[in-house]
C-alpha cells in the first residue's frame, strides 16, 4: 500500500514538471475519431448477435421480407419449443406423435443434454489439466534436477503442436478400446492438447510464489508431497481461473475430435448438436435461431456476470505467459 | 537413498502430464508418420511389407485430383490477412483502448465476446447472414441501392474464400486484442511520461516506446495468428466444407475428408504429418524474426 502511494506521489510530481514544458495534445479531431471507430466495431461485433436473438423469434415471414432486423411484431416462442422438443414442440413430442415410439418418463430436450455433455467434458478436461500441469510444473520448477529445463521446453512443444496431428491414430485406439461415444474419448485428447499452455501458466504463477516458503516446510520437516499440497496448491489458486478460461476457449468449441468421436447419441456435444439441429431445420429460420440462442444464452450470462473476472484471467494468462 | 527417493518423486510427479503426452501427442505423431508411409484404406489390418509406398502419398496430395497445394495456398493466405489485417487491427484497437478512453470496459468486454461464442453458432450465424435471397447481408446492400442479381457469397468461387475469412478473422479479433491490451496495459507510465516529456505525439509514443515493450506478445499473437491458420478448421466446415468446387478448401478439410470419407489413411496421415511439421517451421521462423529485430539490436 505504501509503496503503491510513493508511485502516486512521484507520478503527480512528473505530471508537475510536464507543465513547464509543451506537451503535444492529441488533436480532438483525431481522438473524436477514434471514439467512432470504437463504437462502430462495437455495433459490427453486437449487431450478428442481435439479429440472432430476434430472428429467433419470428416467423420465416418475417425474417424473409416484412421485418428483417426490427424486433419481432410477434413473439413465437414456438420456435423454442420446436428447438427444444423437435417438430410439433413439447405436447406432440410427449403424445408419442414424433416417430411413433412412446417414450417412458420425462427426458431433458437434446439440447439441453448436449449443454449439459460439454459442460461434463469441459470441466473434467480443465480439472485434468490444471491437475497435471500443477504437478508437473512443481516437480519442473521447484525441485533440482539436471533434465527439467529440458522436460520444460519438451511440453512447451504441445503449444504449437496441432490437434488434427493425432486424430487418426488417437480414433483407432480409442475405437479400439471400445470408448467411442464416451466423454472419456474427448476428455483424454482435450487434456492432453491443452497441457502445455497450463503448464505455461502454472509455472508463471508459480514464479511468484517464493521459494522461502519451501525452504521452511522443508526445515519443518515436510517432504516434497506434503509441500506441494499444504503449501503450492493453496496458494497457486489464482492460476486456476486463467488455466479454466483457456482450456475452456479451447475445449468448448472443438468440433473436428468431436465430429468423429460422439457422432451418436446422448454423449453428443453442444457443437455437434447445434450442426445437426441445423441441418434439419434448413428452410426454417426460427427454430435454427432458437437452438443458437439457447447454445449462446449461458455463456453469455456468466460473461455478462463475470466479464471482468474473465478478462482479467485471460489478461494474467498473456503475462505470466 | 535419499537421491533416489527424489528422483522417484519427480518420476511421480511427472506422471500424469507425461503419460498426457506421450500417449496423446507424441505416440500418435510417431504413427502418423509411420501411416502415412502406406498405402492403406483403414477398412483392413496394414500389412507392412505389401502396402509400403515411401513418400508416394506426399506427392499424391498435390494431384490434380487432392489439390492440396491450393487449400495450402489458401490457409497461406489466411494467415497472411491474419498477420496483416487482423493483428494490427487488434493492436490499434489495444492501443486506442490502453490509455483510459471512456468506457474502455464495455468496449472490452464486447469486443471479446465473440471469442466465447461457439464457432458452430458463429458459422450458423454467418449462414443465416449470408443467404443469397434472405440474408441481412443482401437485404442490407439493396437497401443501400443495389439491384443486380442476389450475391451468393458463399456459393460463387470467385468471392467464397474472402466470404469465409471475414468471419474467420471477426471472431478472433477479441482475442487478439485482449492479449495485445493486456501488454500496452504492463507499459509502466513514467515511461509514457519520459517520451511525452520529450515532445513526442500520441502516436510516436505509441510507435516508438509501447510497441517495441510488447515486441515479446505480439511475437506470441503472431505464432497463434499463423499456427492457428494453417489448423483453421471449423468456420469454414460450418460454412461451405471447402465447396464450392475446392474454393475455400484448407488442409485440415481435404485431410478430414481423406480420412473419413475416402478412407485414405495413408493420405490423411501425410497431411497431418505436412501441418505438423508446417506449424513448427512457423513458430521457429517467427521466433527467429522477432529475435533479429530486438529493440536493442541484439539478441
Amino acid at each position: 500500500m505504501e509503496k503503491n502511494n510513493q508511485v502516486n506521489v512521484e507520478q503527480s510530481s512528473l505530471k508537475l514538471d510536464t507543465s513547464k514544458y509543451h506537451v503535444r495534445k492529441t488533436n480532438k479531431g483525431l481522438r473524436v475519431l477514434v471514439f467512432v471507430g470504437l463504437i462502430l466495431w462495437a455495433f459490427i461485433n453486437l449487431f450478428p448477435i442481435y439479429w440472432m436473438f430476434t430472428f429467433s423469434l419470428k416467423t420465416n415471414e418475417e425474417i424473409f421480407g416484412e421485418n428483417v432486423a426490427g424486433l419481432p411484431n410477434e413473439w413465437k416462442w414456438e420456435n423454442y419449443d420446436t428447438a427444444f422438443w423437435g417438430k410439433g414442440g413439447r405436447d406432440k413430442k410427449a403424445a408419442g406423435n414424433i416417430d411413433g415410439t412412446e417414450e417412458g418418463g420425462f427426458q431433458l430436450p437434446k439440447i439441453i443434454r448436449q449443454f449439459i455433455n460439454s459442460v461434463i467434458i469441459t470441466v473434467s478436461t480443465i480439472l485434468i489439466s490444471i491437475f497435471a500441469a500443477m504437478m508437473a510444473t512443481f516437480a519442473m520448477s521447484r525441485i533440482q534436477w539436471k533434465l527439467s529445463k529440458w522436460a520444460y521446453a519438451m511440453f512447451m512443444l504441445g503449444l504449437t503442436i496441432p490437434i488434427h496431428a493425432s486424430l487418426l491414430p488417437v480414433y483407432k485406439t480409442i475405437s479400439s478400446l471400445g470408448l467411442l461415444n464416451t466423454y472419456t474419448s474427448l476428455i483424454l485428447p482435450y487434456s492432453a492438447f491443452s497441457l502445455a499452455m497450463s503448464i505455461l501458466i502454472c509455472s508463471g504463477f508459480m514464479e511468484d510464489i517464493p521459494k522461502e516458503l519451501d525452504e521452511a516446510a522443508y526445515i519443518d520437516g515436510a517432504g516434497l508431497w506434503k509441500t506441494f499440497i499444504k503449501v503450492i496448491v493453496p496458494l497457486m489458486k489464482p492460476a486456476l481461473a486463467t488455466i479454466g478460461i483457456y482450456t475452456f476457449l479451447q475445449c468448448w468449441n472443438e468440433l473436428m475430435f468431436a465430429n468423429q468421436f460422439i457422432s451418436s447419441g446422448d454423449k453428443m456435444t453442444l457443437p455437434v448438436g447445434v450442426q445437426q439441429l441445423s441441418g434439419q431445420y434448413l428452410t426454417e429460420w426460427g427454430p435454427i435461431g432458437a437452438a443458437l440462442v439457447i447454445a449462446t444464452f449461458p455463456t453469455l450470462l456468466v460473461y455478462i456476470f463475470f466479464s471482468k473476472k474473465i478478462q482479467d484471467s485471460f489478461i494474467a494468462g498473456a503475462v505470466k505467459g | 537413498m535419499k537421491q533416489k527417493q527424489k528422483y522417484i518423486a519427480i518420476f511421480l510427479f511427472l506422471l500424469p502430464a507425461l503419460l498426457l503426452f506421450v500417449g496423446l501427442l507424441i505416440a500418435p505423431i510417431i504413427m502418423s508418420i509411420y501411416y502415412s508411409l502406406f498405402d492403406w484404406n483403414g477398412l483392413r489390418a496394414l500389412d507392412p511389407s505389401n502396402d509400403f509406398v515411401g513418400l508416394k502419398n506426399y506427392a499424391t496430395l498435390f494431384n490434380q485430383r487432392i489439390q492440396f497445394g491450393s487449400a495450402l495456398k489458401n490457409a497461406f493466405i489466411l494467415a497472411g490477412l491474419s498477420v496483416f489485417l487482423q493483428l494490427p487491427f487488434s493492436l490499434a484497437l489495444a492501443l486506442a483502448l490502453g490509455k483510459k478512453i471512456k468506457g474502455e470496459r464495455a468496449f472490452l468486454s464486447i469486443y471479446f465476446l465473440p471469442v466465447l461464442i461457439s464457432t458452430v453458432v458463429i458459422g450458423q450465424l454467418w449462414l443465416k447472414i449470408y443467404n443469397p435471397e434472405y440474408g441481412i447481408l443482401n437485404t442490407f446492400l439493396r437497401a443501400l441501392g443495389y439491384d443486380g442479381e442476389n450475391i451468393r457469397w458463399l456459393g460463387d468461387q470467385s468471392i467464397a474464400l474472402g466470404s469465409v475469412f471475414v468471419p474467420t478473422l471477426w471472431q478472433y479479433v477479441g482475442y487478439h486484442m485482449l492479449l495485445l491490451y493486456a501488454g500496452v496495459k504492463g507499459v509502466s507510465p513514467e515511461l509514457r511520461e519520459a517520451a511525452k516529456l520529450d515532445g513526442c505525439t500520441d502516436w510516436q509514443v505509441n510507435w516508438n516506446v509501447v510497441i517495441p515493450t510488447i515486441k515479446p506478445i505480439i511475437k506470441v499473437s503472431v505464432i497463434f495468428a499463423v499456427t492457428g491458420s494453417l489448423k483453421s478448421f471449423d468456420l469454414i466446415y460450418v460454412l461451405t466444407n471447402g465447396g464450392p468446387m475446392k474454393a475455400t478448401e484448407v488442409p485440415s478439410i481435404i485431410m478430414i475428408n481423406q480420412l473419413f470419407k475416402a478412407n485414405q489413411y495413408g493420405i490423411g496421415s501425410a497431411i497431418a504429418v505436412l501441418l505438423i511439421i508446417l506449424c513448427f517451421f512457423f513458430a521457429i521462423l517467427i521466433g527467429f524474426i522477432f529475435k533479429e529485430r530486438d529493440i536493442y539490436g541484439k539478441k
